[in-house]
């Protein structure tokens, strides 16, 4: 657990000292790309408040000037399936973003999709020793939660206070400063597969790089795609990926839920390519360029050539209507919401006060998924594009990159975890004191 | 099992290989790139031309085409001053000033230092100011003001011209040759200049008799008139206590009766020191209206 502690506090002072230097490189390793972003940091606000555009969320401070994707090889469900392949991937992103900065970037903030990511909301409860809550306290009620067992490989990714409770009030952001006797706490807890971490880690260190952070795409992409009042009322996101979709529910501007399905638009593209006997390119053409969820009677005589260089003629001239291709399509893909329905109604999603659902991805650009999802997911859906940036190349404002642009905010304004206090200081002396009482009663 | 290694004819990785990777990211360092750019040629060049001044015998050639070149250079007509010409100058002056120059025409003109030149004359007494340029045509013209003597000095040294500012113009061997110059004489006169040209100005009613200024302790001034007569002047206020006397002169004739001295340096106590003829009459006078009185 102080492992943990000490490599994120370790991390945190990375993403510092990258904002001083002012670039910092942000990386998605998806299972179907790769995106490279880099950051250039000029100083706090570039507006004045008299351009109108505002402080933004701290996003004014940061420009993106260079940004890069190439195909993901090696990565399978978002985690890290064969390293070398996965390294070379990440190598020719950071590469091309690079050359498109004319800079070196030796920091980098990356996220990854999958790794099974569970979810834990865990409490904490203490007295306070003179009734003023300090930041002393904080850091010792989030001490205090009890830590429930995650199990065998796996690591903390967020431990993210959401909640703070001083006596019979609730609902507090920020307790600092407040008069109570009794500070509660409510932290939300994202754990993952450690060895998808390791795998990561090994991958950016043999690029020449440094982890200055560790974000689910999940929650990245939740924080790209809500608007402010879907963050506050309660909104969840689900990140249509390639080869996992990730959902994360948000109240109150906290993330409160994480979540991944290990399905998603590649299976998609591995189904047409079973059920039409074509090759995985042609599949994935196949299905951006024609694919469709929502079939109506002109789809009957739309005929899609499927093409191929078997050297049969009868096989390469086959044609296919397109009311087949969405009859492939819709199943896997009404399977994909289903599971993600049953996570939402196992988070207890229905309970919130505003159930708004937004669909972001590169599989959220299947025309005809929002009508869909609704009829799966419920009425408030809708499809959500991440937020403009600066510098961010037309190219990369796609749903596709929610998650990319999410860690750039993430980068730029992370939320306070629980490795951004500091430890409670009364735990080492009571530590070592117990320890050598142990060395007197063993020696003497 | 497929073997790992992938087959020498697979599609073209796009991914840049780890060295390649690294020296894409050593050539986007700040530091590397400019020492690259800038640092390398720049100690390639300094090296090349060390090496090949190295040789001292070609350092040496080169050396003398360097200076066979500045040579010819200087030696263009265009650069080339074939005479001189003085304007304003007096005759001696003009005599003097080749010697002074000493330039050996024809000269270049990037040889000259004009300002080295302009100081050479103007260290001649006579020479108030020069100037000189260099005329189309390749002419040194010299444009000398002189100094006008208006003072004779009898210094110690002998005898010399003073002008206005109390700069010796030239020296004299006799009084006679300047004899329309007053005369000044005593040890420090050449430093009161001003002063003194403002006495014998004020001086002017007394005409034939002046003989001439005595600087007395290098502080103040006699005026000294014929017979032998003395005009003690004060330190501060001369021309002012001279005008008085001038005054006392125009009413009373002072100066016309037998008086040695007429003593101003005391501002409140003007005092007259009677010849010794004087005294002696005055005595027999006083000695005889006494005599008169008693009888």
């Amino acid at each position: 657990m102080t492992d943990l502690y000490q490599s994120q506090r370790m991390m945190r002072k990375m993403r510092r000292v990258a904002i001083e230097r002012g670039l910092v490189a942000v990386l998605d390793v998806g299972t179907s790309k790769i995106a490279c972003l880099i950051l250039r940091f000029d100083g706090p606000e570039g507006f004045r408040e008299a351009d109108g555009v505002g402080p933004m969320a701290g996003q004014s401070r940061f420009r993106v000037i260079g940004a890069a994707t190439t195909r993901s090889r090696g990565v399978r469900f978002g985690e890290i399936h064969a390293m070398q392949e996965t390294e070379r991937a990440i190598r020719t992103a950071v590469q091309a973003a690079q050359n498109m900065a004319r800079v070196r970037v030796d920091h980098v903030i990356a996220c990854f999709g999958g790794a099974e990511p569970r979810s834990y909301g865990i409490a904490g409860e203490i007295e306070i020793a003179d009734s003023v809550v300090s930041e002393q306290d904080v850091a010792r009620v989030l001490s205090a939660s009890d830590m429930p067992d995650l199990g065998q490989g796996r690591e903390v990714l967020h431990a993210q206070p959401v909640n703070f409770a001083l006596d019979h009030r609730t609902g507090l952001s920020d307790p600092r400063g407040q008069i109570g006797h009794r500070l509660a706490c409510d932290m939300h807890l994202v754990s993952v597969e450690a060895a998808a971490i390791q795998n990561l880690l090994y991958c950016i260190q043999r690029c020449d790089l440094e982890l200055a952070g560790l974000a689910s795409s999940a929650y990245v992409s939740g924080l790209a795609s809500l608007v402010e009042d879907e963050q506050e009322l309660g909104a969840a996101c689900i990140d249509l990926g390639g080869g996992a979709t990730g959902i994360s529910v948000f109240l109150k501007k906290h993330m409160i839920y994480a979540d991944s399905v290990r399905l998603g638009g590649e299976h998609v593209s591995a189904d047409v390519a079973k059920g039409l006997h074509v090759p995985a390119a042609t599949a994935e053409r196949i299905k951006t360029v024609f694919g469709g969820l929502i079939a109506t009677g002109m789809d009957d005589r739309e005929m899609i050539d499927l093409g191929g260089d078997s050297g049969d003629w009868e096989k390469d001239r086959r044609r296919v209507s397109r009311t087949e291709l969405i009859g492939i399509m819709r199943p896997r893909v009404e399977e994909i919401l289903e599971d993600v329905r049953a996570r939402l109604d196992a988070a207890d999603f229905a309970s919130l006060p505003s159930q708004s659902i937004v669909l972001t991805g590169g599989a959220s650009q299947m025309p005809g998924l929002d009508g869909l999802a609704a009829r799966i997911l419920g009425s408030q859906v809708r499809l959500g594009r991440p937020l403009r940036v600066q510098g961010l190349p037309q190219a990369v404002t796609g749903p596709g990159f929610a998650s990319a642009v999410g860690l750039c905010l993430f980068a730029a304004h992370p939320q306070d975890e629980w490795w951004d206090f500091e430890v409670p200081a009364e735990r080492y002396p009571a530590r070592s004191l117990r320890r050598a009482v142990r060395w007197f009663r063993d020696n003497w | 099992m497929q073997p790992l290694a992938a087959p020498a004819s697979a599609r073209r990785d796009p991914a840049p290989s780890r060295a390649a990777y690294r020296l894409h990211r050593l050539w986007l360092t700040p530091l590397f790139r400019t020492l690259v750019r800038v640092g390398l040629p720049g100690f390639a060049l300094a090296f090349g031309v060390g090496l090949w001044l190295s040789d001292p015998a070609r350092n040496a050639a080169l050396a003398e085409r360097l200076a066979a070149m500045v040579q010819e250079i200087r030696q263009r007509p265009e650069f080339l001053v074939r005479g001189m010409e003085v304007v304003g100058a007096s005759g001696p002056v003009q005599a003097a000033l080749p010697a002074v120059l000493d330039i050996t025409f024809p000269a270049s003109s990037l040889a000259l230092d004009l300002e080295a030149l302009r100081a050479r004359i103007e260290a001649i007494d006579v020479v108030r100011s020069a100037e000189l340029r260099i005329r189309p045509g390749g002419i040194l013209e010299v444009a000398v003001t002189e100094r006008v003597p208006v003072l004779v000095w009898r210094s110690r040294a002998g005898l010399d011209l003073l002008d206005e500012t109390g700069h010796r113009v030239a020296g004299i061997l006799d009084r006679e040759a300047r004899a329309d110059l007053p005369l000044v004489v005593g040890d420090g006169a050449d430093r009161a200049v001003p002063e003194a040209i403002a006495l014998l100005a004020a001086a002017g009613p007394l005409g034939e008799r002046l003989r001439g200024l005595v600087r007395m302790g290098e502080r103040r001034w006699d005026l000294v008139l014929d017979r032998d007569q003395r005009i003690l002047l004060p330190e501060t206020g001369a021309p002012a206590a001279l005008e008085r006397a001038l005054a006392l002169q125009s009413s009373e004739d002072l100066l016309g009766r037998d008086i040695a001295v007429v003593d101003l340096r005391l501002d409140r106590r003007p005092t007259l020191r009677l010849t010794t003829a004087a005294l002696a009459e005055l005595g027999r006078i006083r000695e005889a209206s006494l005599a008169g009185d008693s009888r």
